[in-house]
């Protein structure tokens, strides 16, 4: 089952993190980190049904 | 000459020729410039307490506009135990519930109502000039009733020397200067200090590149008594957010996000101010409701604090040593509790019960404070004004997503509202030795507040060290001059027991002058108490 219900401790440090790692990356650059990241989260979920449950939350 | 920067919305304190200005440089145990909320506060405080204290202010009165208008509840706490809080309320505009928009649609609303069972709210919208009324009304009774409390108004400081052991001040009246001494200085006097500058100290942080077009307007409309938020708002040229919040007499305050690259003069143009609010109004309202504009205003968001805030015997508090974005409302807010906790320090030192270095904590502890606001605030505008396009890109998928899933919701942010600040950790604090105790009241923590008797249980704290005692007795620790009284809880309500005891059958606090916990126990334990005091005034 994908949570869509607050489940962050930290939303506003998560957020800020988030948006550091990204500061002096080029667009490419930038782009290309989502994707690491998306792939490192997707492996850490590992649930098939919930990574589809995901992709379709987020269209 | 005194220079009038600004217009006055009350005369508070008329300029009043005294004896000094004619005679040898008087000394003064403790001199406060600047009668904003700030240094009113710390004056009634000290004065309360007996210690002399001198407010020399610029201008004759609170200066017109509303600057601050959000009070949190621990300000009307401070304000109440001063006697200053109940008529702050009773003008107040209680508000309780935000709602947030992303352009045309609502992404949700909050509702800031605490649990049942504190005297104040958690908000109330108050224009400045009536805060800074109120304390003043405060300070009057005080001298009433016999405490050492001056304000001289139209007195301008132009120059300092400091010597160490104390502080000369050059004050510029409309009778020419004259000069004072000081044992304490303390700059209560804005963000653009004068007394910092001539200190040669920096205040250093970001500013945050955007312009927020304020517009107070005066008129009678229906819209609910909420705080309406739009990210991207969907009227004619609002900018990237905007702001709708309702004060007492019929003001309201509009904020406009306007960007950073904009013409100042341009902007403020009445006819182009009107042109955004009617917009704002009728996409609202569905026409345009009469209204005149009451106070316009552009500003700039500085995230920045002084890296020390006591430099010697000058010490800075407010806005002079720290400065934050306004949405959060942690401004004057904090500057109250910096006053707060300098009164009862600067009270000890002054009656020989401390020594230099409780000062010290006051920095520390104001510090960390003030790095809180600067935090929370400074993350609040990164969301607001997005500084790079992928952070533009993240901050609207977090939008949209917010419109469909709850989980979304706690990432906007459109400000991050005061909340009292927690000195768990620092020197001053004791032991924690309640077991399952209720977090909300650690040393470190304010005092929660919660039904007692026909009353409130701050009500009972007053301004010195307590010894709050319940299911257990308990009797007055006095040590090293320091007097604790014994506040003894004999029937505790419902919200008192889930505060303060929770799962315990009896609990004794220490709590300081700022009602603050320094320590907690399962039982009362005299030698305990006195250590604990001992450790709050930094002689352990």
């Amino acid at each position: 089952m994908l949570t869509l219900s607050p489940n962050l401790a930290d939303p506003d440090g998560f957020y800020e993190e988030l948006i550091r790692a990204h500061e002096g990356l080029t667009k490419e650059q930038s782009d290309a980190f989502n994707a690491r990241l998306i792939l490192t989260l997707a492996n850490h979920i590992g649930d098939r049904a919930v990574l589809s449950a995901a992709l379709d939350a987020a269209k | 000459m005194v220079a009038t920067r600004y217009k006055t919305a009350f005369q508070l304190y008329p300029y009043a020729r005294v004896e000094a200005q004619d005679h040898a440089p008087v000394r003064h145990p403790v001199v406060i410039v600047g009668g904003g909320p700030v240094g009113l506060a710390l004056a009634l405080d000290l004065g309360q307490k007996g210690t002399p204290a001198l407010v020399l202010d610029d201008h004759d009165g609170a200066g017109l506009g509303s600057k601050a208008i959000c009070f949190a509840k621990r300000t009307l706490d401070i304000a109440h135990r001063l006697g200053a809080g109940q008529p702050m309320v009773d003008k107040g505009v209680v508000w309780n519930v935000g709602k947030v928009f992303y352009a045309d649609e609502k992404l949700f609303d909050f509702n800031l109502q605490p649990d049942a069972g504190h005297r104040n709210p958690a908000f109330i919208n108050l224009q400045q000039p009536y805060f800074e009324k109120y304390l003043v009304d405060a300070i009057h009774t005080a001298q009433a009733a016999g405490a050492p409390i001056e304000i001289r108004g139209c007195n301008c400081v132009t120059a300092l020397e400091n010597h160490g052991s104390y502080t000369s001040l050059t004050v510029d009246t409309p009778d020419g200067s004259y000069t004072l001494e000081a044992d304490y200085l303390i700059a209560c006097d804005g963000a653009r200090s004068p007394l910092r500058d001539m200190m040669g100290l920096s205040f250093d942080g970001r500013v945050f590149e955007d312009n927020f077009l304020i517009a107070d307007v005066h008129m009678k409309a229906d819209f609910p008594t909420e705080r309406w938020f739009w990210f991207e708002p969907p009227f004619k040229a609002a900018g990237q957010s905007a702001l709708l919040h309702k004060q007492p007499d019929d003001i309201w305050r509009i904020d406009f996000q306007l960007g950073w690259d904009i013409d100042r003069e341009a902007e403020l143009d009445p006819a182009r101010i009107r042109a955004r609010v009617d917009a704002m109004l009728s996409s609202q309202a569905g026409y345009v409701p009469e209204y005149e504009l009451e106070w316009t205003s552009i500003y700039t968001f500085q995230c920045r604090r002084m890296q020390k805030f006591r430099h010697g015997n000058v010490i800075f508090a407010g806005d002079s040593a720290h400065q934050v974005s306004p949405f959060g409302a942690r401004g004057a807010n904090s500057g109250v509790q910096d006053a707060e906790n300098l009164a009862w320090k600067l009270d000890l030192l002054l009656k020989g019960l401390a020594d230099e270095s409780l000062l010290d904590t006051y920095a520390t502890e104001r510090e960390h404070g003030a790095d809180e606001n600067i935090l929370n605030s400074s993350r609040a505008t990164d969301f607001m004004t997005p500084k790079t396009d992928i952070s533009k890109i993240f901050r609207n998928a977090v939008l949209e997503l917010a419109n469909r899933h709850a989980f979304a919701r706690p990432l906007v942010n459109s400000g991050r509202l005061s909340v009292p600040c927690n000195y768990a950790g620092f020197d001053l604090f004791g032991e924690d030795a309640l077991d399952e105790a209720p977090a909300g009241t650690r040393p470190g923590m304010p005092c929660p507040d919660a039904p007692h008797g026909d009353g409130f249980i701050l009500d009972h704290l007053g301004g010195g060290f307590t010894v709050l005692a319940v299911g257990c007795e308990a009797t007055d620790v006095t040590t090293h001059g320091i007097d604790a009284k014994v506040m003894q809880v004999k029937t505790a309500s419902p919200e008192f027991t889930s505060r303060y005891l929770g799962e315990a059958s009896a609990a004794v606090y220490l709590i300081r002058p700022d009602q603050h916990i320094v320590a907690r126990w399962s039982h009362f334990d005299k030698t305990a108490v006195a250590r604990a005091i001992q450790t709050a005034i930094g002689k352990a």
